[in-house]
């Protein structure tokens, strides 16, 4: 029992740290990134390589697969993003699509179909907290959402790139007349975006250690509907969307239906999204007249 | 203003309301009664009273951001109204939304003009003749007789309605590509196609030249004479307001603060120190 | 001469309508007669000539999109549970029936009504509660759906006998089957030994059908409101449209199309299985709306024909061909969203239009 909260909560984590970054794009330049499931499998790739090709250990192999995933970001929204910033926004989903197959597709010509063996990161033992033995990647986990939570909070609350940032979710031509660099405060967004998502990468291959192109695809939408959950644009709803959503997956996993999991978390979304048109912890705006 | 026009006159009926004397036992048609709305603890309208009779043209006025607007959407419900009641043709409204009350007969214009922008201008009327056409989808899909006979009517009907304003050889163009003062004009005329009893426009003069302003004082007159339909409308200028409306209300942070005739209202030193600020005590 | 000019005006409106509608009659007529013809004449590759009923399929699916995010302006990411509704619904029909009724036709056309008839009714249940929901909410509310759907459907077993259709949720012993009973859908190994029905005759036929409703619906009292409420809610409100009905009518509508169209696309096969029908067949879709142009239904029928042959073409790049997509794919939007691209389109149509009329 305690060992699925547990279980939940932690992949929930996940999601969470995935749904951060759904969220903050989705804040500052109001677009689906719908590209963002696959930057998780690109970390996954990234960490991977590291680590069995070049026998890095496991502190640098991460770093260097947020550092390649950072870039990734920023190129991708300078290259197919930022062209689009004053057309529809079905335009720029699709836009994003087409980078979600892009990467999908690089991915299978580099490193094929066949799934990689992600290598065990953590090395250390798991601890027993009453009756519940938590696996070493399930703390490491939990510790690096509650980090990761923290210091964002910290960052757009205190810092002035942080503020800077929240201004342009508000209203980017009043920000940019207040002198706000609009253009970097967005490629930063997304370069947080995608760190966040190496990291989730990592941590999602560490608890399930099969590497694929497609690996990012459903942890992608999932977390994309923990951020809608939460209410999309709201960072604190991420992380709440994000672990909820963990929690009922495990929970219906074990007492449910294995293969109805997912359809029972997307029922939770629609019946919470129909009481609470805007997420749990969305913003109610009324167009006005 | 020098040309001396003739007031209608004023006179009180049971409600402490005022109409002009020729509706004079008739039912008005508009009657709200201590209206008020509150957003989170700001109140924006508050005992708000009026009573519109049947063929009258009334004014709503009142510096920016005095809740005019506001009025409107009370009386359409777009917001529903914290406090008090709006009585249409002696109904009360309350419970009712935003379609049953243009259904009912109340239509508008709005501030900032909204159209369809992707249908033609005949589209756009069609929108507002929507209710008065009847025929089904299936009709509509296999092209059944009714289709045909239905759609002549409302074509015909439409093309009838913006010869009011002389639009109808624009009939095909994309409502989005007309120019401004035609946007304007286009609302009024799908907000007339809905057939109301009263018709409440917002802001209807701005951004007119004079000439356009005093062409679109005939044309709300004729509106009301053709029509037998009572208007009532928010607009800033003056020279409209004072020219066309009967009777005026000013509103001041959500409160009316003078009722009354155009001179009534002209000469009333608290609409002045309204619109002008106080005078300073030497 | 006013009344003159009006007239003229009139008439050159609404001959453009219909004018346009029989172009689009025409080009899918013309495709059929061209693709028929290299057919028969056995000029066409093996796997091109598997690609006639796909072809259908995905013009049908583009066109029912299109209703929902061109003309009704609502996003939709589910658009492939309709289908798969669709596509489950009228295999049961077709092999249920396979005893009863001889042909094949009558067979093929009561799984078409009664695919599109399932969906339909799945489109009423899931629109009623979505479509309350406004732009980015209501479409990961119909992405979750499309997800539900396909997962459902993927522990779902039906089986028939003597008895009558036989469902269960757990595995296909369970089902009861008496020694003559067959299992028509076996959960994620989806529906197998289906006998192929479909024909492209058949598939040109439904894709005329649907554009005959679509096109004479948006010309309609019904479409002028849809089109309306997509324009501006507020305004539509005000001036007395139920919005809800109207909503709920193009998207029920665009829900029974796609069902028809996945009966047909069920029963080109023997054998379809749930995983088919999910988001990535939604988006594709999707794809071909967008870049055919959101609410133009020519486009639909050109992108969807284009881009479901185009992998085919890029048969020589083998590996690349996917990677290919998705670059033409951005770099499609990039210029079709690209301000200068866009004004110097502006200029060649707005001459043409000119010359028009």
């Amino acid at each position: 029992m305690l060992t699925y909260l547990i279980n939940g909560i932690s992949l929930g984590s996940v999601y969470a740290i995935i749904a951060l970054g759904y969220t903050m794009v989705y804040g500052i330049a109001k677009m689906l990134n719908f590209a963002h499931g696959d930057v998780i499998m690109v970390g996954g790739y990234m960490a991977f390589c590291a680590t069995s090709y070049l026998g890095w250990p496991a502190v640098p192999s991460v770093l260097f697969s947020v550092f390649v995933c950072t870039i990734l970001g920023i190129v991708i929204e300078k290259l197919a993003y930022k062209p689009l910033r004053n057309a529809t926004s079905l335009a720029v989903l699709i836009t994003a699509i087409g980078v979600s197959y892009f990467l999908q597709n690089a991915a299978l010509l580099i490193w094929t179909s066949n799934p990689k063996a992600f290598p065990n990161l953590v090395n250390f033992p798991g601890i027993t907290i009453g009756s519940a033995q938590v696996s070493s990647v399930a703390l490491v986990t939990i510790i690096a959402c509650i980090v990761i939570m923290v210091a964002l909070t910290l960052f757009t609350g205190k810092t002035k790139m942080g503020k800077a940032m929240r201004a342009v979710s508000e209203d980017k031509g009043a920000a940019q007349l207040m002198g706000i660099n609009v253009n970097g405060t967005i490629s930063l967004t997304f370069a947080i975006g995608s760190g966040l998502a190496a990291i989730a990468g990592v941590l999602l291959c560490s608890a399930y250690p099969t590497l694929m192109p497609t690996t990012g695809s459903m942890p992608g939408i999932k977390a994309f509907t923990a951020a809608v959950f939460g209410g999309i644009g709201s960072i604190p709803g991420a992380m709440l969307g994000g672990i909820l959503l963990g929690i009922i997956e495990i929970y219906a996993k074990a007492y449910i239906s294995t293969q109805l999991s997912d359809a029972i978390v997307f029922a939770v979304l629609i019946i919470v999204l129909i009481v609470k048109p805007t997420g749990l912890l969305g913003k109610k705006i009324k167009e006005k007249v | 203003m020098n040309e001396k026009k003739q007031e209608t006159k004023l006179v009180s009926i049971p409600s402490p309301n005022k109409i002009p004397e020729r509706d004079l036992g008739k039912m008005p048609v508009l009657e709200a009664t201590h209206l008020g709305i509150d957003f989170g603890g700001l109140t924006a309208v508050e005992d708000f009273n009026i009573a519109i009779s049947p063929t009258e043209i009334a004014g709503l006025i009142g510096p920016n951001g005095a809740g005019k607007t506001t009025v409107f959407n009370l009386l359409t419900k777009v917001y529903q109204p914290t406090r008090g009641a709006i009585f249409l043709d002696g109904k009360d409204t309350h419970g009712m939304n935003t379609i049953q009350v243009n259904r009912a007969g109340i239509a508008r214009t709005f501030q900032n003009i909204r159209l369809f922008d992707k249908l033609t201008v005949e589209d756009n009327v069609k929108i507002g003749l929507h209710n008065h056409i009847e025929y089904g989808m299936w009709n509509g899909i296999f092209r059944l007789p009714k289709y045909w006979s239905e759609e002549k009517r409302a074509h015909e009907k439409a093309l009838e309605l913006l010869s009011i304003f002389d639009m109808q050889d624009m009939a095909n163009v994309q409502a989005a590509s007309l120019p401004y003062g035609a946007q304007r004009r286009l609302e009024i005329v799908r907000a007339l196609a809905t057939g109301p009893k009263l018709l409440l426009l917002d802001e209807p003069a701005a951004g007119m030249n004079p000439s356009e302003t005093s062409e679109l004082m005939d044309n709300i007159r004729q509106i009301r004479d053709t029509f037998g339909i009572a208007v009532m409308l928010i607009e800033h200028d003056m020279k409209l307001v004072m020219g066309i409306c009967e009777s005026i209300a000013v509103l001041n942070f959500g409160k009316i603060i003078a009722k009354g005739t155009p001179s009534e209202i002209q000469n009333n030193p608290e609409v002045i120190e309204a619109y002008l600020g106080k005078r300073k005590e030497v | 001469m006013k009344n003159k000019l009006n007239v003229k005006n009139i008439f050159c409106g609404v001959s453009k309508k219909s004018r346009s509608g029989f172009i689009n009659y025409g080009i899918v007529i013309v495709f059929f007669i061209i693709f028929q013809t290299l057919s028969s004449m056995g000029k066409l590759t093996n796997s091109l000539s598997g690609q006639l009923i796909p072809i259908c399929v995905y013009v049908i699916m583009a066109l029912s999109l299109n209703l929902v995010v061109g003309i009704s302006g609502e996003l939709s990411l589910g658009h492939a549970g309709f289908m798969s509704v669709g596509a489950f619904a009228g295999v049961i029909v077709a092999t249920s029936l396979q005893n009863v009724i001889v042909s094949g036709s009558v067979r093929l056309i009561l799984a078409l009504l009664i695919g599109a008839a399932v969906a339909a009714v799945m489109g009423v249940v899931i629109g009623i509660p979505v479509l309350r929901l406004q732009g980015d909410y209501l479409a990961i509310v119909t992405l979750a759906f499309g997800e539900i759907i396909k997962n459902v459907l993927n522990c779902l077993y039906i089986g028939s006998d003597s008895h009558g259709l036989h469902f269960s949720m757990t595995d296909s012993n369970s089902l009861g089957l008496d020694a003559d009973g067959v299992v028509i859908l076996n959960g994620p190994m989806g529906a197998l030994g289906i006998k192929k029905l479909s024909t492209f005759f058949s598939g040109i036929i439904l894709i005329l059908i649907v554009l005959f409703i679509i096109q004479n619906l948006v010309n309609s009292r019904a479409g002028r409101a849809i089109m309306a409420i997509r324009d501006n809610r507020i305004a539509a409100e005000a001036s007395g449209l139920n919005i809800i009905k109207y909503k709920l009518m193009a998207f029920v509508t665009s829900a029974a199309i796609a069902g028809a169209a996945g009966a047909l696309y069920a029963l080109n096969y023997s054998t379809v299985v749930p995983k088919k029908f999910d988001f990535n067949t939604s988006i594709l879709i999707l794809v071909f709306v967008v870049l055919g142009g959101i609410g133009n239904l020519r486009g639909s029928i050109i992108a969807a024909a284009v881009l479901t042959v185009l992998p085919e073409l890029l048969r020589q790049f083998q590996d690349y061909r996917m990677l290919v997509y998705a670059i033409v794919l951005i770099l499609v939007m990039l210029i079709t969203n690209n301000e200068q691209a866009k004004a110097f389109t502006k200029r060649i149509f707005r001459k043409k239009a000119k010359e028009e009329c």
